[in-house]
């Protein structure tokens, strides 16, 4: 029907280019061990995404497997990023094409400093020497440009390092693990600011270009960054999508289990509507 | 004082030559160095000092020419302490270098020492930095493509009361040359002597242990070393420190990497003295299924008013970290090279920016044979 004009045309391909990440049928596993199946999420551009769920259900592993870790093997399905099949790209070729993700306990690197990684990533943002100190100075991170890189961090240092590095990148696709863990109360705020910024939920939403998808545990990064949808990864499926702030009651009050009782009655349409035909 | 100790004779090097020298930081510039000394195979091929307050000959000259040098020469190295060093003894040339007293000299001195035929290099300087003196000497041994044969090296350093001495030595050899430095420090009261050492390339065999001995109170010795064995290469080199006079402190860093050679990374610090503190830090870096680093890291204390302390680490580049460089927009490699340029960025203090630069260029260079 929709093709039938060349208004209609046009509809159908700003639809297809809302795409951001597809991912269709994932199974990923550690060594031998299976750890993510049958994994269907659909993302889409200018929307964020809080994913929830219990400890070990998953989520890091799926973050890590968006963006290529090789610990994390793909043994069934495929990872689709603006229409192309990454399933096999290196971690840096995904990031040259606009996905980027900060760490929840990124590793020490000694010898390399902060400055040295900073750079990097505003190549890649098409920064300048200025802008990256411009951006240090906003995240409180200018005494540490000289340090080696989480050496001796904090872990709101850490978290602000993590971001500022995200920031150069000038990514499409932003995937934060625990953005706001071990941050302390005076720089949540800051760190929310930031995350705004980065997802672009400073501008109206027709505008927004990019999306993220924010593993948060407690959901208190909520308070300050507003998420269009929650998803909940269970067990090593995706088992519920829905208005994030309704999951985080429901989790609050009646614990996952609760939650996903009631999530199978009420969001069931929601998730059938986002996962696409295997 | 003399303002020149020495006329200058210009070189005729070829440019394979001139290529090989500036592998090791040999420039040959006033612009950069404050005098500089060429030595190819045992003939003194460049003597000149830039510089008043820098006194360069060649050891024979200087032999003739002081006759109080005799009370240095072979004082602090033993001439019976192996094969090698008799050797030496028997047939030798080399350099003499001496700040002059309260001359601080901001310029490296230069002096290298070229293999070109194939034959044994006999080698035996001497550097004074005389009272409240500052110098800094680079010495860049290399040899000429092709050639096989053995460098034996003494060299003895004076560090006088107040005095500093940098020497930072960069060596780039090839398959079939064997190398057998045997070198001394003795260092007076607040002396200082930093010693810098940087293996590059393919060697058959490096062997050397170079000594410090803190004599003085308060004196201080800081050794670096950045030795990166490729395959078919042995090294077998320590750094020792023998802590004599109150109040000394010596620290021993190594980085090691294998990629396929046999590193045996030796450290030693002795404590004598009341008050003494050492420190050896060693770390091994294996890029290979071949190859051995073999770390031994010894303390040893003679008093009990003593503090000393070593870490030992060898390990394989961790995945998590070129993982981490990667989710940065850096490739495989690029983010390998960073973590090795990394390790190998040994932190010395008091080294002149100037000089840091030198290090940077021997380990950029460095990388290259690892890829």
């Amino acid at each position: 029907m929709l093709l039938k004009t060349q208004k209609g045309l046009k509809l159908t391909f700003e639809h297809l280019n809302m795409d951001m990440l597809r991912v269709v049928n994932l199974g990923v596993r550690v060594d031998s061990k299976k750890i993510l199946e049958h994994v269907n999420l659909y993302l889409q551009k200018g929307q964020t995404y809080a994913l929830f769920g219990p400890n070990g259900s998953g989520k890091s592993s799926l973050l890590m497997t968006i963006i290529g870790n090789p610990a994390f093997k793909v043994f069934d399905g495929r990872i689709m990023f603006k229409g192309k099949d990454i399933t096999n790209l290196p971690t840096d070729e995904r990031v040259k094409m606009g996905m980027a993700m900060s760490f929840q306990n990124p590793p020490r690197v000694s010898g390399v400093k902060l400055i040295d990684v900073l750079r990097y990533c505003a190549k890649i943002g098409g920064y300048s020497e200025r802008d990256i100190l411009e951006f240090a100075e906003m995240l409180k991170m200018k005494d540490f440009l000289y340090r080696n890189v989480n050496v001796g961090f904090s872990g709101g240092e850490v978290k602000r390092s993590e971001l500022l590095q995200l920031m150069l990148m000038n990514p499409d696709f932003v995937m934060l693990d625990e953005p706001d863990s071990g941050v302390d109360l005076d720089n949540v705020a800051l760190i929310g600011d930031v995350i705004n910024k980065l997802l672009e939920r400073d501008k109206d939403e027709d505008e927004r270009k990019r999306s993220g998808l924010i593993i948060t545990h407690q959901g208190h990064i909520l308070e300050y960054v507003d998420a269009d949808y929650g998803v909940i990864l269970y067990k090593g499926r995706i088992a519920c999508i829905g208005n994030p702030y309704d999951i985080l009651e429901q989790i609050s009050k009646n614990g996952y289990e609760g939650c996903l009782k009631r999530c199978l009655r009420e969001f069931r349409n929601l998730e059938n509507q986002n996962s696409i035909q295997k | 004082m003399p303002k020149r100790v020495s006329k200058s004779r210009k070189p005729k090097l070829d440019s394979e030559v001139k290529e090989k020298l500036k592998s090791v930081g040999i420039e040959m510039t006033p612009e950069t160095r404050s005098a500089t000394f060429l030595l190819i195979d045992q003939d003194v091929k460049t003597i000149s000092s830039f510089y008043k307050g820098v006194e360069i000959l060649s050891i024979k000259d200087a032999l003739e020419k002081y006759e109080w040098l005799q009370d240095y020469f072979w004082r602090a190295v033993s001439k019976d302490q192996d094969e090698y060093t008799r050797e030496v003894e028997a047939d030798y040339n080399g350099y003499f270098i001496r700040a002059l007293p309260n001359a601080k000299i901001e310029f490296p001195v230069e002096a290298c020492l070229y293999l070109r035929s194939p034959k044994k290099q006999k080698v035996h300087n001497l550097i004074i930095a005389e009272e409240n003196s500052e110098l800094n000497v680079i010495s860049g041994c290399t040899s000429h493509p092709g050639v096989a044969g053995m460098h034996l090296g003494i060299t003895e350093y004076y560090v006088k009361k107040n005095a500093k001495l940098t020497f930072t030595m960069i060596h780039s050899w090839e398959h079939k040359i064997e190398v057998r430095p045997r070198s001394v420090a003795v260092i007076e009261d607040n002396g200082i002597f930093i010693s810098n050492y940087i293996l590059m390339n393919p060697v058959k065999l490096v062997q050397m242990y170079p000594t410090a001995y803190l004599e003085g109170r308060n004196a201080k010795a800081v050794f670096s070393s950045i030795i990166v064995a490729l395959e078919n290469s042995i090294v077998d080199s320590g750094s020792r420190a023998v802590l004599k006079g109150e109040n000394s402190s010596a620290e021993i860093l190594s980085r090691t990497i294998s990629k396929g050679g046999i590193v045996y990374a030796k450290g030693h610090i002795i404590g004598e003295a009341p008050n003494t503190k050492g420190h050896l830090e060693c770390r091994g870096l294996m890029l290979s299924e071949k190859g051995v680093i073999h770390a031994i890291p010894e303390l040893e204390a003679k008093y009990p008013n003593v503090d000393l302390s070593h870490e030992a680490a060898i390990g394989k580049i961790a995945e998590e970290e070129i993982f981490y460089l990667m989710s940065r927009g850096l490739s495989r490699d690029e983010a390998t090279a960073a973590i090795i340029r990394g390790f190998m960025d040994v932190d010395i203090k008091g080294l002149p920016e100037y000089l840091k630069k030198e290090i940077d260029k021997a380990i950029e260079m460095v990388e290259k044979e690892l890829f």
